[in-house]
């Protein structure tokens, strides 16, 4: 292999990996505070392509404008989710929750499929992003570059919000315990709400930014990267959210560069994170930033 | 008459009634009538056996699809003569063993199931070292593991081509007499010491090994007989269906198993029949929201998918609103019709 197509190659992998890694966040952040997989938040990524597909065609809203829309309503649509598939439930066992969350999801995809239809939608892809550059004789589509450093900023946002301000405050004692936390006044609630907020519109941006490099979008293409996701959630330590980019940063790097190493492989690259799964599962379950996972009653 | 005989004599009865109505759709019913009854027969396999983890243990395992894939195409394979198997596999032929065997139908299926039992065990150590949702995930992943394998082996499944042109060998006696067989075994299971074990590790897993119940070997059990009828009822369905490909085994299936069992209530085998019976039939009747509508004024036209999304929006109020189901952990039984019956009768001799 050449260098050339090594260096193509990485860069494919951390753009993949950051955008794991940014869908994770919105994993791991529900998982802290309700201790549930949050299965329809792959679809999350489906619905805020979508929005931004019909606000360019429907409207005059140029991307910058119907980006930021698409996101804010993911951002409401997950608050809703959490309202109507997840609150009822707060005090049932958790096996409820679970089965809840996946009728949210299947539910999400087959309306979508319903109004939309099954047919692959073109994404637009506005052209700040289509360009293409040359670096060190390499031919890179900067959306590539992009990808990470977007990722970076909206982690670092996150990390204040959630460290520097009281909402966060909230939200880590609420991950904790909820009960003492209502005690000490607080709408437990509304923090729920609000992790659901910022977790979806992570999730959306992700959605967008997989949209432009994969430009089909289908009812179904929330399910994969929701579950790898997911799993990059795991490996970095489930509740962790720095870990969660990390470990989506791993499965990306994983999945194109065991490919681009090994081309037999190709065909099994959907099996490769569930084997790490199951790695990460049988010799370090709380991954590789998490604290030890305590069951919350 | 004893209690344990007049029992006996109304299974045999049941039995007996279950297998006249069976004789008379055999006879005299329409194939699409057939077809449902055969659904439905091969869905009280599935359901009941996928039940008997889920309901009775207690832990959410979601890869029952990768056991019926597996059962599918170990049976299909088996059945299928050496020319038809050189006919499917054009791309690449077929891998030695598999390409000269060949088996009746009987022996196909028990080969199916104990495939499946077979990965189930190869699973269970890491699937079990871990519990809830990360148990689901574990199980999930494996599921869709099996369905990238045979995606990807050319030589032992042919691909997404998939093995087409199968006998079509399951009939109502195949279907539903396997259904009654599960049935037996499995409440035989539930109501033995294992079965009260099981039931003890669902409602307190730290409890039940203070009293000395090993969880491990326990839920191993459940698990690989609830492989091996997944296992046997993929082999039935194949011969049904009579093409299988990858696409048919997906999360998909899963879920379909999940509603049946959560819409019956979790940890009630009478619930899982009544759901798979209700899904079996619903899902036709639901047709009608899929074609066009005629209200006399107006004809509204059909929403293809429009049954998916009934399906979750009932698994989701079930699940939020009547979180046991229909049966709860209630279960059908002849005692309680028999103490009805005898307090009533004491009723009328009072004067």
């Amino acid at each position: 292999m050449t260098s050339t197509i090594f260096f193509q190659q990485l860069i494919n992998a951390i753009s993949l990996g950051s955008l794991y890694g940014l869908v994770a966040i919105g994993y791991t952040m529900v998982y802290g505070i309700l201790r549930l997989i949050n299965f329809a938040h792959g679809d999350l990524l489906m619905f805020a392509a979508y929005v931004a597909i019909y606000m360019g065609a429907l409207t005059v809203f140029p991307w910058y404008l119907s980006f930021p829309a698409a996101i804010l309503a993911t951002g409401i649509l997950g608050i809703l989710l959490d309202r109507a598939a997840y609150r009822p439930l707060r005090d049932a066992p958790r096996i409820s929750l679970l089965i809840s969350a996946i009728g949210a999801s299947f539910l999400m995809q087959n309306l979508a499929l319903v109004i939309i239809g099954g047919v692959p939608k073109a994404f637009p892809r506005p052209e700040v992003f289509d360009r293409v550059i040359t670096l060190f004789d390499v031919r890179i589509q900067v959306l590539a570059i992009y990808t990470p450093i977007i990722t970076i900023i909206l982690l670092l946002g996150l990390l204040f919000i959630v460290y520097r301000t009281k909402v966060g405050k909230a939200m880590r004692a609420a991950s904790k315990d909820f009960e003492t936390t209502r005690l000490m006044g607080i709408n437990v609630n509304a923090v729920i709400a609000m992790t659901f907020f910022l977790g979806s519109t992570l999730a959306a941006a992700g959605g967008l930014m997989w949209a432009m490099r994969f430009p089909q979008v289908n009812p179904f293409m929330g399910v994969f990267p929701g579950l790898k996701a997911f799993i990059a959630a795991v490996v970095g330590g489930i509740g962790n959210i720095v870990g969660a980019v990390i470990g989506g940063f791993i499965l990306g790097l994983g999945e194109i560069l065991i490919v681009a190493f090994v081309p037999q492989l190709a065909q099994y690259r959907d099996a490769f994170a569930f084997v790490i799964l199951i790695l990460v599962l049988l010799f370090r379950p709380t991954g590789i930033m998490g604290e030890p996972i305590t069951d919350k009653s | 008459m004893t209690r344990d005989r007049v029992k006996l004599v109304l299974n045999i009865l049941a039995l007996l009634l279950l297998f006249s109505i069976l004789y008379f759709f055999d006879r005299y019913g329409s194939p699409y009538h057939v077809r449902i009854l055969n659904n439905m027969g091969i869905f009280i396999t599935l359901a009941v056996s996928y039940n008997l983890v889920n309901g009775y243990c207690g832990v959410l395992h979601l890869g029952p699809n990768a056991f019926i894939a597996i059962g599918a195409y170990t049976s299909s394979l088996l059945t299928m003569s050496p020319l038809e198997k050189q006919m499917n596999f054009i791309i690449e032929p077929l891998m030695w063993p598999l390409s000269v065997l060949q088996a009746p139908f009987s022996l196909s299926l028990i080969c199916g199931g104990v495939a499946a039992a077979l990965f189930a065990f190869l699973i269970s150590f890491p699937v079990f070292r871990v519990r809830g949702d990360y148990l689901a995930i574990v199980t999930l992943g494996f599921g869709e593991v099996v369905r990238v394998l045979c995606n990807a082996s050319q030589s032992v499944t042919n691909g997404p081509l998939g093995l087409k042109g199968l006998t079509p060998h399951t009939n109502l006696w195949w279907s539903w007499g396997i259904a009654v067989l599960t049935l037996i075994l499995v409440v035989r299971l539930v109501n033995s010491s294992y079965g009260r074990a099981m039931k003890a590790i669902r409602d307190n897993e730290p409890a039940a090994m203070a009293m000395g119940v090993n969880p491990f070997r326990h839920l191993l059990m459940a698990f690989l007989i609830s492989a091996f009828f997944c296992g046997v009822g993929g082999g039935l369905l194949a011969h049904l269906i009579t093409t299988i490909s990858p696409t048919l085994f997906t999360f998909f299936l899963t879920f379909n198993l999940l509603i049946i069992v959560v819409v019956g209530g979790l940890g009630s085998t009478t619930g899982a029949v009544l759901g798979a019976i209700l899904f079996a039939w619903g899902g036709e009747a639901l047709r009608v929201v899929e074609s066009p509508m005629n209200l006399g004024f107006m004809t509204l036209p059909g929403i293809p998918g429009m049954r998916m999304v009934l399906f979750s929006v009932i698994l989701m109020l079930v699940i939020i609103f009547m979180r046991r189901g229909i049966m709860g952990h209630r279960e059908f039984s002849w005692d309680w019709i028999l103490d009805k019956l005898q307090r009533k009768e004491a009723e009328l001799k009072k004067p």
